[in-house]
């Protein structure tokens, strides 16, 4: 670990247990003292964080404060330089890891779809590689096409000859594929045009909702934010700074940086097109 | 050497034809119950008519001979000797004692015999002929420039090219260097190539043998060596000293050649070859009949029968050559390129030291390697595999490195293995990079394995090198048209390969 020239100081982040749906399992996800330093620089300073159970937490803030950064510790893509990341209950580690990531879907931009392989035979690489037979394979990929609207044609085309919102629905399938306990999205609909985007919210917050998944998402869209987050917290440069509802953070903002970021919003209509929210 | 009429020699040549083609299937029922000798020679003319000379001797002597032509040079046929691959090839004094031999304590002739015995070898009687080095100039040249000896060249602005082995030897361009103060560098031409700088202009001095029949046809002037640098170049043949046993009634029967080749003789041989382009089988066949009176070498097919055969035989060993060099080459380099690519630090170690392999001429790969596998297929498929692994190794190494980073991570934050990620995602996204990789290697296998020609390994390389030894432009094509064929032919098997290789998905839509 790089030598630091300041200590950086811990921000602890644990919703209030009557939040959480079932408390006495413990967090799906915790993140316990956990920091990050690139080239002696913190990229993410010590923090604690809980995720519990069927619950929604939205990642906000800045470009660069680190947000990406905590979402690939959680999946091992990122090792964090302190702390522990525990996943329902295992820590991770080089043990770990495989096998914990089988039970986290993670989406990126566009999907992260192979170009080499139809949608389906991305959907299914990973059930194929574990063994599925065939038939149950097929039977779930039809499934997941149902619930995240993607259209039948598109299973069969390869990802250079898909929309980017058939790309994201796929990407999504492929998460989904195990049936993993959490789903973590790093701005999965950024790419998107809004009708296909204002569809796609509602698709995924029916899953969420549907299937009970544990889910952490990173995204700019503060109204994105508030749509899927049972809490938001909102990084600045490298530690939270702010945590609640996004009520919380638009009507008690906890300091001036706060009060900027979620009132730094544009909306059509309103006089000049400089209207901003919640001011 | 009149002994026949013209008329009553061909008609005796035609009656040997006849009676050879109406006793050819006999023979083939019945091979020639002799022990076989097996005979060497090295890449120039005079060196192959006197190896077929030789063939003629031990048939005449009653055993099977077995020419292997036009091996790639002294260390690669006395390699093949000492390893018993070949019985005999006609040896020079001065190559023996001052390049063989080299580092030996030879004070007098018995001396040479001992080293020779210690090795298992044995030399014969002089033929007859000294083939010294000498350096030679266009007469008009040297009459214009004033030069007579070759301590006339120094410090004169004149372009000298040498042949490879002559720059290298140190009885050749180093030790006239040395002798007569020569400051020029030497540009290294093959002598057939040399000769045609002379004519046209671009070349002023060149090295050649005292027996070389381009002395008269291009009216060339023998530079005098008044330094006595040039040693005695006298022919014999070097044995092995188990042909004693294996097939005695030949060395008896080499007894008859000691003396037997004078000067003019050889100038005569050399010159029926290399001017009158007459094939080497013919020429020995002539001296034979006229200086012994025997009948001993098969007639030759027809020309164009010839050519075919020659032609789909050659191409089969040139495939062969090509596809277990490549082979090889793939099972080798692939993992190569991906360990290279897991091991960054080690990756720049890898790529150099294949790069570096890429650079060793041809020549010196082979005479590292015929000592090591002796002639034939071994050392020519080593060799070839050896330049095949640069590209494959790069082709891997950097299709695995263009990969996109957030690819590599899809794949490792799905949960698959190692190996599951490097077969199911990396490989087929660098697919295209690697075939890339063995396209660049078979075609640079198809041209290099003309090197086959010069160890016995076949291929087109045979045609291709004869046609130069002889400035003959349709022997050489017959080898380089069909090589430049076959080159293209696995261009576009490679790309029909690609179809069925490189995942659609990444042909399909850019
Ligand atoms: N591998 C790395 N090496 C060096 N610095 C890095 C590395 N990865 C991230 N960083 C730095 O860490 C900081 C946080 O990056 P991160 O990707 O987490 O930001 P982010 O909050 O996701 O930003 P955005 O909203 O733009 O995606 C940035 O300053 C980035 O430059
Ligand atoms: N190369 C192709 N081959 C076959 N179908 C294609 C190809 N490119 C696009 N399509 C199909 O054409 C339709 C329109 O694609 P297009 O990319 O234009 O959508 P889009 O309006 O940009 O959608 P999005 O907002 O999701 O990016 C989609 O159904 C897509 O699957
Ligand atoms: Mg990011
Ligand atoms: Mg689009």
């Amino acid at each position: 670990m790089p030598a630091m020239t300041t200590q950086p100081r811990s921000t602890r982040c644990i919703p209030d247990r009557a939040a959480a749906p079932s408390p006495a399992d413990g967090p799906m996800i915790a993140l316990d003292d956990v920091a990050k330093a690139y080239g002696g620089r913190w990229v993410l300073e010590p923090t604690t964080i809980a995720v519990f159970r069927g619950t929604t937490t939205v990642l906000i803030g800045p470009s660069g404060c680190g947000k990406s950064t905590l979402l690939r510790m959680i999946v091992g893509l990122v090792a964090p330089d302190r702390g522990t990341v525990t996943i329902a209950g295992r820590r991770l580690d080089a043990g770990s890891v495989s096998d914990l990531r089988r039970r986290i879907g993670y989406v990126i931009q566009d999907g992260g779809l192979f170009p080499h392989l139809t949608g389906r035979d991305n959907v299914g690489l990973l059930a194929r590689h574990l063994g599925w037979e065939p038939p149950r394979i097929t039977a779930r990929i039809t499934e997941l096409a149902d619930l995240t609207r993607l259209p039948a044609a598109a299973l069969d085309r390869f990802p250079s000859q898909l929309s980017g919102g058939q790309r994201q629905r796929l990407g999504i399938m492929r998460a989904l594929m195990l049936d993993p306990a959490a789903l973590l999205l790093d701005e999965p609909m950024a790419a998107l045009d809004p009708l296909v985007r204002y569809d796609l919210q509602e698709d995924l917050r029916r899953i969420f909702r549907a299937t009970g998944k544990t889910v952490v998402m990173v995204t700019h869209d503060m109204g994105e934010a508030g749509f899927f987050g049972d809490e938001v917290l909102l990084l600045g440069a490298g530690r939270v700074v702010q945590r609640g509802t996004l009520d919380d953070l638009i009507h008690a903002p906890a300091d001036e940086f706060v009060r900027r970021f979620v009132s730094a919003q544009r909306f059509p209509g309103l006089s000049g097109g400089e209207g901003r929210n919640a001011s | 050497m009149k002994i026949l009429p013209v008329p009553t020699r061909i008609l005796a040549g035609a009656l040997v034809v006849a009676m050879m083609t109406l006793t050819a299937p006999v023979a083939v029922a019945a091979p020639a119950a002799g022990p076989v000798v097996r005979i060497g020679s090295k890449p120039f003319t005079e060196g192959i008519v006197l190896g077929e000379v030789l063939a003629g001797v031990a048939r005449q002597a009653g055993c099977a001979a077995e020419h292997r032509a036009a091996l790639g040079g002294t260390q690669i046929v006395f390699a093949a000797l000492e390893r018993g691959e070949i019985d005999c090839y006609v040896e020079y004094s001065g190559t023996l004692e001052r390049e063989i031999l080299r580092g030996e304590t030879l004070r007098d002739p018995e001396d040479v015999a001992a080293a020779l015995a210690r090795r298992g070898l044995c030399r014969s009687t002089p033929l007859g002929f000294d083939n010294t080095y000498a350096l030679g100039m266009k007469e008009t040249v040297a009459a214009g420039a004033g030069i007579e000896a070759i301590s006339d060249l120094a410090g004169r602005d004149l372009a000298i090219a040498v042949s490879d082995e002559f720059v290298r030897r140190a009885d050749g361009w180093p030790a006239i260097r040395d002798a007569y103060g020569l400051r020029q560098t030497p540009r290294v031409l093959d002598h057939a190539l040399a000769y045609r700088g002379l004519e046209s202009g671009h070349v002023a001095v060149t090295d050649l043998y005292a027996t070389d029949p381009e002395v008269r046809a291009h009216e060339l002037r023998i530079l005098r060596d008044d330094r006595g640098v040039f040693r005695e170049y006298k022919a014999f043949v070097l044995y092995r000293a188990d042909l004693a046993t294996r097939a005695p009634q030949f060395v008896t029967a080499l007894v008859q050649l000691a003396g037997a080749i004078e000067p003019a003789v050889m100038r005569e041989m050399n010159a029926r070859v290399r001017l009158d382009g007459e094939p080497e089988s013919a020429v020995a066949a002539r001296f034979l009949r006229e200086r012994f009176g025997w009948d001993v070498v098969a007639a030759e097919p027809a020309a164009a029968v010839r050519v075919a055969r020659d032609v789909g035989r050659a191409t089969l060993e040139h495939l062969a050559l090509v596809a277990a060099a490549l082979a090889a080459a793939i099972a080798v380099a692939v993992p190569l390129g991906i360990y290279a690519q897991r091991r960054p630090r080690l990756a720049g170690g890898i790529l150099g030291a294949v790069g570096i392999l890429q650079t060793i001429p041809s020549m010196a790969v082979l005479v590292f390697l015929v000592p090591l596998l002796g002639l034939g297929w071994k050392p020519a498929v080593v060799a070839l595999f050896l330049y095949g692994l640069l590209p494959i190794v790069r082709g891997t190494f950097n299709g695995l490195a263009g990969i996109p980073p957030h690819l590599r991570e899809s794949a490792e934050v799905l949960g698959l293995d190692g190996r599951a990620r490097l077969l199911r995602v990396e490989l087929p996204l660098a697919s295209r990079s690697i075939l890339a990789g063995i396209k660049t290697a078979a075609v640079i296998a198809v041209g290099t394995a003309t090197i086959g020609g010069l160890i016995g390994a076949g291929g087109y390389g045979e045609a291709i090198l004869a046609g130069i030894r002889r400035a003959d432009a349709g022997l050489l094509m017959q080898g380089a048209v069909p090589a430049a064929v076959l080159a293209l032919l696995i261009q576009a098997a490679c790309d029909v390969l690609e179809r069925f290789l490189v995942p659609a998905g990444l042909r399909a839509g850019g």
